[in-house]
């Protein structure tokens, strides 16, 4: 449980002043240039010790990641890119920091550039968010007006930031495909390596990183990396913005301690589970690309990196959607593979022929129009994705079906019986065409 | 160089390889869609996967990751890839399949059945039956101009056709559109692709969704019988394949050289083969009341025969050879006008400033079409390269791609695909480039500087005056030579626009013993002071202006000089004799025969041979073996088959040396329509489609 002294976005809701005066009065923009001044290797380390993991989804060390950028400058600028395209289904964290937390960002972003040796930032912001953008793009404004970044700002360390507006396209999301739409081209991933640390936005070292990652690092530094790691459990360490959607009595974005038990997660701040815990049917608990978890499953499990996995899914982006037992478990799996289907961008061939092919047959289990062996064929083609595309997308796509088919098989089954025996009205069901 | 171990088998390759490289040094095959070893790397068809040891556990990419991206197992043991294991094997089958599901099963109405690399691999990496029971997806066809035919349903967006437009062509006019599942293949705004590379998109399609349109529904390519030539619709020498039916040619198509044509050909060369099926000149022909009539051979023979005594003989009589003419055919006429005591024969177009006087490096392409890509400085005089051969002017992009060189141009502002210094297209700025002045200083300072000269610029019919290109190419000596240069290094280049040029030049098929230069020859018939004029598929002449000389034109088409003609004598075109060209760089060159000549026509040097005969005077072979003895004695360097006998860079310093005449003249290219250049092209159908269609007089259809 997180006390409330330890919470790091303290205007989340947006009850208080989101712009310069209000950050400043909530401890922003505080011992700044101290931090600038110990240096780019003092940062690091301060954010080692923290045992920061990215917070967009992959869960890689923060700082693990800035020391992969090179050390001496052969002559090209640093990047920090900041990755501000959260459109992962069910999760709003980002949104909520540039909104009414903008001053985290930007002082983060000025930050962890100084621990890179970046001069520039590039935040790209989601296609649809407006609102975000016109926040955050004030408060750099602030920024700039007050010194605080710019050229021969107070701090010492030339700094600019730009905010650049996306097209709102998923795929935008993944860093490569991220830096392609950053240079004017078609939003589809690159090939790795060369992995951005070494050639990134127009051929530079760069750096991305969510938005949350970065938003969270100044009261890192002010409060030291070993406040940070003593919260939450080793390797799962820090607060974390958590997105519970659904059926729950009240859906809500809050700060939490990494390693919280779901269930009392979802008793102390969403009211508990429509119709009580006996009412709980499965939970998709990282945003839309993870595997579901059945209620049973989930229901004591710890909300970080590890205690997700142990229960078989994993914490992605920490974006909770709860399903109660009146939800149609095949179709709401359906609709997620109707929007990666929607979302691939077509570049590399088991994404583009597969995700196409897994919603086709999704749809008839959704109806039960398919045989029994077809479930198996289902889960072979989830495999043959896998692991074999680009970038995560592939995977995306096929995590939502496995899971499905690991722990809810019966309902499956139960629907195809269901469908044969209505089979009269509708007309015999298809055998598997010739071809 | 780094060791690598593929499927155990231990091999040093450099470190720059890709595993598939590696994979290939070691012997072990990769299927690939995507990947073309001239294009950039995209990854995307996903078929080339393979397991790798010491990377992630997962399937990779070989055509993308390099050697140097394997770590070494912890002993320091050299790192590992697998072709061969149930991994592997089980993402190709998966990816074979996600290929197939939406591609149609109509490869017995496809044009690429049975050169098909998606038929192939299915055959050796896929599975026999589909589970796909859904629907296939449907995408309508594109037009893409009157030499691509789509079927868009095939399309497996390996995007080979957008990264060749884009990379080597140089026209940013294809590209895919929308994403997932409904991305499509298109020129954006379906127009015709305005390249003259165009055609190579059919061959890089490695399914049927790029065929070409000409040759729709015309053969299988088991059926055709396929002969190794040489292309003549330029200098450039481009090594094809011709593929041909009974006494029919049904398509050309590149072969592989790395120093001429790379894998490339333009579209002239590829689609001018229904321009030898129309127009052609299959009998003898002996102007009557002057009126062309149907003869035999010897009776056309007879009437040649008649003239050439009347006329006296000696320089009475001339020859000029056209552009598409073998050396052996030039040799044999040479000879003829020997045996008549002529010196009247000239390969050059009018007003050439190309001397007989002048070393051999003074009319080649010096530093080698190849030796483009070593060039650090690029200056273009009175040529359109785009026009006068296309893949050269690739060369010149992925030069320009690779390293950004400077490039300058003097004569025609028109769009080459690269990015070049607008100089103006006068003699005088070449004047002040050789003094060093503006981008000279450029050219001066480069170590390989290159210049290219086309034969616009050497050659002034238009101005009628030979002085303005002797002095271009002593101004292009000079710039070549000005600065401190590579050793080896001879950037003096000519780039002439006809196959048969250099290898005319190289046996003397220029004005001797009191002969004078074709427009001179011209001129002289119509002054009646030349009786007799033998044109050797020679039509770019104002024939009008012959006066009432004899004309013989010895030819394969019906085109101006036929028109003109007193007796045509049928001859073979390029695919249907054995013959040797020297291009524009001085490779000997030889194509063989792919199919015979039609009707009565005969190979040319065989018509010279026997005219010789009727004349009572007969030349020393009876065969083609015999004449090229002959020839390759009094002429070694044609014998050294693909091979350059390099001219040296003394002549070029001697030329450079020349006194400069001229102060001021237009340079520009001679070329207008591209498609149009040649007999056979102008009887072809679809270079007159292509043709109109790039002047903007036809609307895209459809």
């Amino acid at each position: 449980m997180l006390a409330d002294q330890d919470r790091i976005f303290t205007n989340l809701y947006g009850q208080g002043d989101w712009r310069l005066a209000g950050a400043r009065a909530r401890g922003g923009w505080q011992g700044t240039k101290g931090f600038i001044e110990n240096g780019r290797d003092w940062i690091t380390n301060e954010v080692k010790g923290s045992g920061l993991r990215g917070r967009g989804g992959a869960g890689f060390p923060t700082a693990l990641k800035w020391t992969f950028m090179p050390k001496v400058n052969d002559g090209r600028p640093h990047y920090l890119v900041i990755n501000a395209d959260e459109s992962e289904p069910g999760t709003c964290k980002d949104r909520e920091i540039m909104r009414h937390d903008p001053h985290h960002l930007v002082e983060g972003a000025l930050l962890a550039s100084r621990a890179m040796d970046a001069h520039v930032a590039i935040i790209y912001v989601r296609g649809e968010f407006i609102r975000e953008r016109q926040h955050l793009e004030y408060a750099v404004q602030e920024a700039y007006d007050n010194r605080l970044i710019g050229k021969d700002n107070i701090h010492g360390w030339d700094f600019d930031i730009i905010v650049h507006h996306g097209a709102g396209a998923y795929i935008c999301g993944e860093e490569t495909a991220l830096l392609e739409s950053l240079e004017g081209k078609k939003g589809q991933p690159r090939l790795k390596p060369p992995f951005p640390a070494a050639m990134g936005v127009y051929g530079c070292p760069t750096t991305v990183n969510n938005v949350e990652s970065i938003a969270v690092v100044p009261e890192i530094l002010r409060r030291g990396g070993a406040w940070f790691a003593g919260i939450g459990r080793a390797n799962n360490t820090g607060t974390k913005l958590m997105c519970v959607s659904g059926h729950v009595n009240k859906p809500a974005t809050f700060e939490e301690a990494m390693g919280i038990p779901f269930d009392e997660m979802i008793e102390k701040h969403c009211g508990g589970i429509r119709g009580g815990w006996d009412n709980l049917l499965a939970v998709i608990p990282g945003g839309a690309s993870v595997p579901c978890v059945p209620g049973e499953k989930i229901r004591h499990a710890l909300m970080d990196f590890d205690g997700l996995k142990d229960a078989g899914s994993s914490l992605g982006t920490a974006a909770v959607i709860v399903m109660d037992k009146s939800t149609d478990i095949i179709k709401a799996i359906w609709r997620l593979s109707a929007f990666y289907k929607h979302e691939s961008c077509g570049q590399c061939t088991p994404c583009r022929e597969g995700t196409g092919w897994m919603m086709r047959v999704m749809e008839r289990m959704v109806e039960g129009r398919a045989q029994k062996r077809e479930i198996d064929m289902l889960f072979e083609v989830t495999k043959q994705v896998e692991g074999h595309t680009i970038c995560a997308l592939g995977d995306a796509a096929a995590w939502p079906i496995q899971g499905l088919i690991r722990n809810f098989r019966p309902v499956m089954e139960a629907r195809i019986d269901q469908y044969t025996y209505n089979a009269d009205a509708d007309g015999a069901v298809p055998s598997i065409a010739a071809e | 160089m780094a060791n690598i171990k593929v499927d155990g088998k231990l091999v040093e390759v450099p470190d720059y390889f890709t595993l598939m490289q590696a994979a290939e040094a070691a012997g072990a095959e990769i299927p690939r869609f995507c990947y073309h070893e001239r294009l950039s790397v995209a990854g995307n068809c996903r078929m080339c996967l393979v397991e790798v040891k010491g990377g992630p556990p997962k399937p990779q990419a070989s055509c993308a990751m390099s050697v140097k991206d394997l770590r070494p197992g912890p002993d320091g043991s050299p790192p590992e890839m697998f072709t061969n294991t149930p991994m592997v094997k089980k993402a190709r089958e998966g990816v074979m399949e996600f290929l197939l599901i939406n591609h149609p099963l109509d490869c017995p109405i496809c044009d690429q059945g049975g050169e098909c690399d998606l038929q192939d691999q299915a055959m050796a990496y896929g599975v026999d039956t589909s589970r796909y029971a859904e629907n296939k997806r449907a995408v309508e066809d594109k037009y893409m101009g009157p030499l691509v035919k789509t079927s868009m349903n095939r399309c497996i967006a390996c995007t080979r056709c957008v990264r060749f437009t884009t990379e080597v062509a140089g026209v940013s006019e294809m590209g895919a559109l929308g994403r997932g599942e409904d991305i499509e293949i298109t020129t954006y705004l379906e127009q015709a692709l305005t390249s003259e590379l165009s055609g190579n998109i059919v061959d890089l399609c490695p399914v049927g969704a790029l065929t070409s349109k000409p040759y729709a529904f015309a053969a299988r390519p088991w059926e055709l019988v396929k002969t190794e030539s040489i292309d003549v619709m330029d200098a450039l020498g481009s090594n094809i394949r011709v593929d041909s039916r009974g006494r029919e040619v049904m398509r050309i198509l590149p072969r592989v050289n790395d120093a001429v044509n790379e894998e490339w050909i333009s579209d002239k060369t590829r689609h001018v083969w229904d321009g030898l099926k129309s127009q052609r000149l299959d009998r003898p022909y002996v102007r009557r009341n002057g009126k062309l009539t149907a003869a035999s051979w010897d009776e056309a023979f007879a009437a040649v025969a008649g003239a050439i005594k009347a006329s006296g003989m000696g320089n009475k009589v001339g020859a000029i050879a056209g552009d598409l003419s073998a050396v052996e055919d030039m040799y044999a006429l040479k000879a003829l006008m020997t045996a008549l005591g002529s010196g009247m024969t000239d390969v050059r177009p009018p007003m050439s400033g190309i001397d007989p006087s002048m070393p051999r490096s003074a009319y080649l392409f010096n530093p080698t079409i190849a030796g483009i890509e070593d060039a650090d400085a690029i200056l273009i005089v009175g040529s359109n390269p785009r026009k006068e051969a296309p893949v050269l002017n690739a060369r010149i992009r992925k030069t320009w791609r690779a390293r950004g060189i400077p490039i300058g141009v003097i004569g025609d502002h028109a769009d080459l695909t690269y990015a070049y210094d607008y100089l103006g297209d006068d003699l005088s700025v070449l004047a002040k480039v050789a003094v060093g002045e503006g981008f000279g200083a450029t050219m001066k300072a480069a170590k390989k500087p290159l210049v290219i000269v086309g034969e616009g610029a050497v050659s002034h019919g238009a101005q009628w005056n030979k002085q303005i290109g002797r002095d271009v190419i002593a101004l292009a000596s000079r710039i070549a030579t000005m600065g401190d240069i590579a050793e080896g290094w001879n950037g003096h280049a000519l780039l002439h626009n006809a196959a048969s040029r250099v290898g005319g030049i190289d046996i003397g098929f220029v004005p001797h013993n009191g002969g004078v230069c074709s427009a001179d020859q011209v001129k002289l018939a119509g002054k009646d002071e030349l009786s007799v004029l033998f044109l050797l598929g020679a039509d770019e002449y104002d024939t009008s202006a012959m006066g009432k000389a004899f004309v013989v034109y010895v030819g394969t088409h019906g085109d101006a000089g036929a028109h003109r003609a007193d007796v045509i004598l049928p001859s073979a075109a390029y695919t249907e004799k054995s013959g040797t060209y020297v291009n524009t760089e001085g490779r000997v060159q030889v194509g063989e025969r792919a199919v015979f000549p039609p009707g009565e026509a005969k190979e040319d040097w065989a018509i010279f041979r026997a005219l010789s005969a009727v004349l009572g005077m007969p030349l020393p072979f009876n065969s083609l073996r015999d004449l090229r003895k002959a020839m390759y004695a009094e002429f070694p360097h044609l014998a050294q088959i693909d091979q350059i006998v390099p001219a040296g860079i003394e002549g070029v310093r001697d030329l450079a040396g020349r006194e400069i005449k001229t102060t001021s003249a237009k340079l520009f290219s001679p070329i207008g329509d591209f498609y149009l250049t040649n007999p056979i092209a102008r009887a072809s159908a679809i270079m007159a489609e292509c043709s109109q269609m790039q002047a903007g007089l036809k609307q895209a259809a459809e």
